[in-house]
């Protein structure tokens, strides 16, 4: 990402969108709208002062909202270009009329621009390469699974960002209902500290206890100079939120990380009711989120289970053998039927076991569905937009002979754009792209070059 | 008499990023006590404008000839700070960089005298070294515009057309009498549909008309010296023996079939391999009234633990072909894991499905047996034995490496796998090209490929390849191996053999063997330098004398 933010030959324009396309290969032209980020990119450091500062915290989308984020943000932090943008619906200066400028005082590159508008490019090139990716399945819509209603059912994704020593659990395998039980602890202690505050001021101010309050307005006695019911309902709500955070804390010290872990294969892919393909490359992140998670805790075990577990790159299958024989992976063959929970939040795997022919089920500590590759959200519009076909799952078709073509000269598409497939195989395609792009200006080279 | 040293020292606030958690006065004044230290300056951003122009200004008005920014990590911005000392008259290897934000602001964010200290003794390594720096100029070597393609397969011939068609001379060298590889074996492509032999001959023909590709059949490469932009080809055609220059070099020499002998009573008449069904297809001599194919036959086992990738779909392919042909003929296809990875291929194990092929899970603990007449399996389902009928049975077997593959990574100084088939220089991010640079690889050579894949990658290898030609020229930084000592050197090889680039040869000079170091090929990673027990051999700008110089700083506090 780096070396493209500093390519002299390389024209990046992030937080745009192509709005229309005309002309033919070799000449086409095309128009692209930059967003506003209300930050000047040239004047922006990177350096974070300004998200420090903002005082609007927004569920941040790169942790799949189970951490936070500020209004002014970067998506990660190895974002190219390194500049920060102000998400205008969340700030409150831009989007809630409020007064603030929080980020503007901090700045001190004098970044912040309010007033920035939005721009419009116009761009002639020979070429066009599609790189448009993919996007996870979700999941929400398989009621057996219950990813909607069970905490403890997370996709790949998630557990991916859980994983993560950057992530909201700093990579521990700390468990979602955990997390959410956290929050409501966190939550219910500002607030009881926030009425016990108050409580405390009107027994000082009227030499009073509660218990003599509460006795009052249980007698319907009235005691002078004192608002009776307001100091006792205070009080009963004091001692509500008291009974409430023991309970939870009795909880807590109960719970764990989480240890025992099951792996969902296809969840939305080769399944008829949503994806007929399969996604290429769950088989093998699942084998490895395992692998991480047992070493980073080498008390975690793993079934992952699946219809074929497909291991098909070069090291894919001794991987796999791998962590069957050192990191505690079992493998079961067989596609999950349903995902019930117990009480202690723990998801229950129902399954055939095809192995004895008999359906049986298991506690796990979490659940890690294995989502499906689907096509990104808007490939319909942008295949209207630049006149190429898609195959019938939507991904762009290409031909097996010609696997960077699409149905239009002059566009070629390359990656998860045109079909599910792995890293290794996303960056070979991305240079096969650009070779067939490359023969096509050819003739053209150096031309058009502006100096960075 | 040596020039006076003139440290200028720039110390960076990154906004609140060091100076909130570090204290950038005390590190600014502490700099000014350091040996050859003339000028200090603090900067709120050292990497703005001002920053930069703050840098020049004190070049010229200082007569600075040395430049230390204590700031964030060089992996960003050493090429803006380089630049910055050029533009300012200095030699941009006069520079040294101390990451005091990612070291000691980022990590010790809660301990400000720690990481105040630690950014002290960092700064003062920093001076220590820069006052050794030399300078150093850029490495330029020009490079050989035309290209060699080894191996007439599909991969090669594709790559070939690829770079030739951006204009550059390619020479193609197929070891067979003619081109086309195992395509030439093949009967029908799957999921195109299209006639293996046909697509040879569409692609045989734009080989041998294009005018930038020379074709070398029968032809082996016998020899190959040099380096990326310079290589220099000994390929030997029937006896006949030719040198050429090319610039670079793409490895597409293909796989060969696993003849499974031993393997389910292999006997090549009732019980063969897809290749040989194929080459029945294409005879039309196929018949049979029920097929048994066997997946996983001498693949992921004990002795070939890996997973061919192709196999599967080779299989369903043929089944399909099979129910083509003769929808009356009984298609049992016995499997561990279905691997039709991806759209096309689902589609087409449904397809196999939908034309009444019957798929049957095997345990690989209970494998098939094969006897005259019939193919005994175990139905995990069912939990019973399964007795199949059958008249011929077809074992799906795995793709393995060429048989040149040791010689070939030998010539060329590249890696191969355990499995020899060869390596790439990063499995994720180079997945096309060697570690040497200059040599590139693709299709079955890398690992097995279908055919869409093995084209995208011969179409990437050609990209990657391209890259080189199309610049015409090479240019590298100069933190490369330098033969400091010759005399030093007992031309022992030690560097040659563990340099994993290929940059180092060893030459005859008139003072004996030597070791050469070729600029271009180096990366820099110190190993020959590191291992030459007579100290000969040198990193331009982390020398001994640099980094002992260093290690002396932070000992003496």
């Amino acid at each position: 990402m780096l070396d493209v933010g500093r390519h002299p030959k390389i024209n990046l324009l992030a937080y745009s969108e192509v709005e229309e396309v005309s002309g033919e290969v070799g000449a086409f032209q095309i128009r692209v709208k930059q967003k506003a980020r209300y930050v000047n990119a040239d004047l922006c450091t990177g350096c974070g002062s300004c998200a420090e500062k903002c005082p609007s915290i927004v569920v941040d989308a790169y942790n799949v909202g189970l951490g936070n984020r500020k209004a002014i943000f970067k998506y990660f932090p190895q974002g190219i270009p390194s500049v920060y943008t102000i998400d205008a619906p969340q700030c409150r200066q831009l989007g809630q009329g409020k007064k603030c400028g929080v980020c503007a005082k901090v700045c001190q590159a004098n970044a912040i621009d309010y007033e920035q508008k939005e721009r419009t490019l116009d761009l002639e090139v020979g070429a066009i390469i599609l790189a448009t990716g993919y996007e996870v399945f979700d999941p929400s819509v398989i009621p057996e699974y219950a990813y909607d209603r069970i905490a403890n059912v997370v996709t790949a994704l998630e557990f991916e960002r859980l994983l993560s020593a950057s992530g909201p659990t700093a990579g521990h395998l700390d468990r979602p209902s955990e997390i959410a039980m956290e929050k409501e602890i966190e939550a219910l202690e500002k607030e009881h500290k926030k009425l016990d505050r108050q409580v405390k001021q009107l027994e000082e101010k009227h030499g009073k206890t509660s218990s003599e309050v509460l006795d009052a307005a249980k007698g319907g006695t009235s005691i002078e100079g004192v608002d009776v019911a307001g100091w006792a309902s205070s009080a009963e709500k004091l001692h509500g939120i008291e009974a409430v955070l023991s309970e939870l804390h009795r909880k807590k010290a109960t719970t764990h990380a989480a240890k025992k872990l099951a792996f969902i294969q296809c969840v939305g892919s080769r399944d008829f009711r949503f994806n007929r393909f399969c996604s290429s490359y769950c088989c093998m992140h699942s084998v490895k989120e395992a692998m991480i998670a047992y070493e980073h805790d080498n008390d975690v075990s793993t079934s992952i289970f699946c219809m074929d577990l497909r291991a098909v790159g070069r090291g894919f299958e001794e991987y796999k053998l791998r962590g069957g024989k050192q990191a505690n992976i079992r493998y079961v063959r067989g596609r999950v039927a349903e995902i019930t929970e117990d009480e202690a939040k723990n998801p229950i795997v129902w399954y055939e076991s095809t192995a004895n022919r008999q359906v049986v089920h298991e506690v796990f500590d979490m659940v890690v569905l294995a989502t499906a590759c689907v096509p990104s959200h808007g490939t319909k519009k942008l295949a209207d937009l630049f006149g190429v076909e898609l195959e019938r799952n939507g991904f762009f078709k290409t031909h097996p002979l010609a696997p960077l073509n699409t149905s239009r000269p002059g566009i070629f598409v390359c990656g998860c754009a045109q079909g599910p497939m792995d890293i290794p195989e996303s960056v070979a395609q991305a240079s096969s792209a650009a070779a067939r792009a490359a023969e096509l200006v050819a003739p053209a080279r150096h031309l058009a070059v502006a100096a960075k | 008499m040596a020039e006076e040293i003139r440290i200028g020292v720039f110390v960076c606030d990154c906004g609140s990023n060091i100076a909130g958690y570090l204290n950038v006065k005390d590190l600014a004044e502490y700099a000014k006590t350091l040996p050859n230290v003339v000028f200090v300056k603090e900067n709120l951003y050292t990497c703005s404008e001002n920053g930069i122009n703050e840098i020049k200004a004190a070049i010229k008005d200082e007569k600075l000839n040395r430049v230390v920014v204590a700031s964030c990590s060089p992996r960003t911005h050493e090429p803006l700070f380089r630049g910055t000392c050029e533009e300012g008259g200095l030699n941009p290897y006069l520079f040294e960089m101390v990451n005091i934000r990612d070291q000691c602001s980022w990590v010790h964010m809660q301990e400000r005298e720690v990481g105040t200290s630690k950014a002290r003794d960092l700064i003062r390594m920093g001076v220590a070294k820069a006052a050794l720096l030399q300078p150093q100029e850029t490495i330029q070597s020009e490079v050989d515009q035309r290209a060699m393609v080894m191996g007439g397969g599909i991969s090669g011939i594709t790559a070939a057309l690829a770079i030739a068609n951006r204009g550059y001379h390619v020479t193609l060298v197929e070891k067979a009498a003619e081109l086309g590889g195992l395509l030439r074996k093949l009967d029908k492509l799957a999921p195109s549909d299209l006639d293996a032999s046909t697509l040879v001959a569409q692609q045989v023909e734009l080989v041998t008309t294009n005018p930038n590709i020379r074709l070398l059949l029968s032809t082996r490469v016998e020899e190959v010296r040099g380096y990326i932009g310079h290589f220099t080809v000994t390929v030997n055609n029937n006896g006949e023996k030719e040198d050429f220059g090319v610039g670079v070099i793409i490895v597409a020499t293909g796989a060969e079939v696993l003849k499974p002998v031993g393997l389910f009573a292999y006997d090549g008449e009732r019980v063969i391999n897809q290749l040989e069904l194929e080459e029945r297809f294409k005879a039309g001599s196929f018949s049979a009234k029920n097929v048994v194919i066997i997946q996983c036959a001498g693949a992921r086992i004990d002795e070939r633990k890996y997973c061919s990738r192709i196999c599967c779909m080779v299989g369903i392919k043929n089944a399909i072909t099979i129910k083509e042909l003769s929808p009356e003929t009984g298609v049992f296809l016995l499997y561990r894991d279905i691997q039709a990875y991806g759209v096309e291929n689902e589609e087409l194990y449904h397809r196999a499905k939908e034309l009444g092929v019957r798929f049957i899970n095997y345990d690989q603990a209970i494998p098939p047996v094969v006897e005259p007449g019939k193919v005994t399996v175990h139905h995990q389902l069912l939990g019973r034995e399964l007795v199949l009928p059958q008249d011929l049975v077809v074992l799906s077997t795995p793709l393995i490496a060429g048989e040149d593959n040791e010689a070939i990574s030998k010539l060329l100084r590249v890696s191969i796998d355990e499995n020899k088939f060869f390596l790439e220089g990063h499995v994720k991010l180079k997945p096309l090209d060697f570690a040497t640079d200059g040599i590139y690889l693709c299709g079955n050579a890398h690992y097995p490929a279908s055919l869409r894949e093995a084209v995208s990658q011969a179409l990437g290898a050609a990209s990657r390849a391209s890259i080189p030609l199309a610049k015409g020229v090479m240019t590298v930084e100069p933190i490369v191996s330098t033969l400091c000592d010759e005399d030093a050197c007992r031309g022992c090889g030690l560097c040659v053999a563990l340099c994993p680039y290929g940059a180092l040869e060893i030459e005859r000079t008139e003072k004996g063997r030597k070791v050469k170091v070729i600029p271009v090929a180096c990366k820099g990673c110190g190993v020959c330098a590191a291992t030459c027990y007579q100290h000969a051999l040198t990193i331009n700008s982390y020398g001994d004398d640099q980094l002992g110089e260093q290690i002396r700083a932070f000992l003496n506090a």
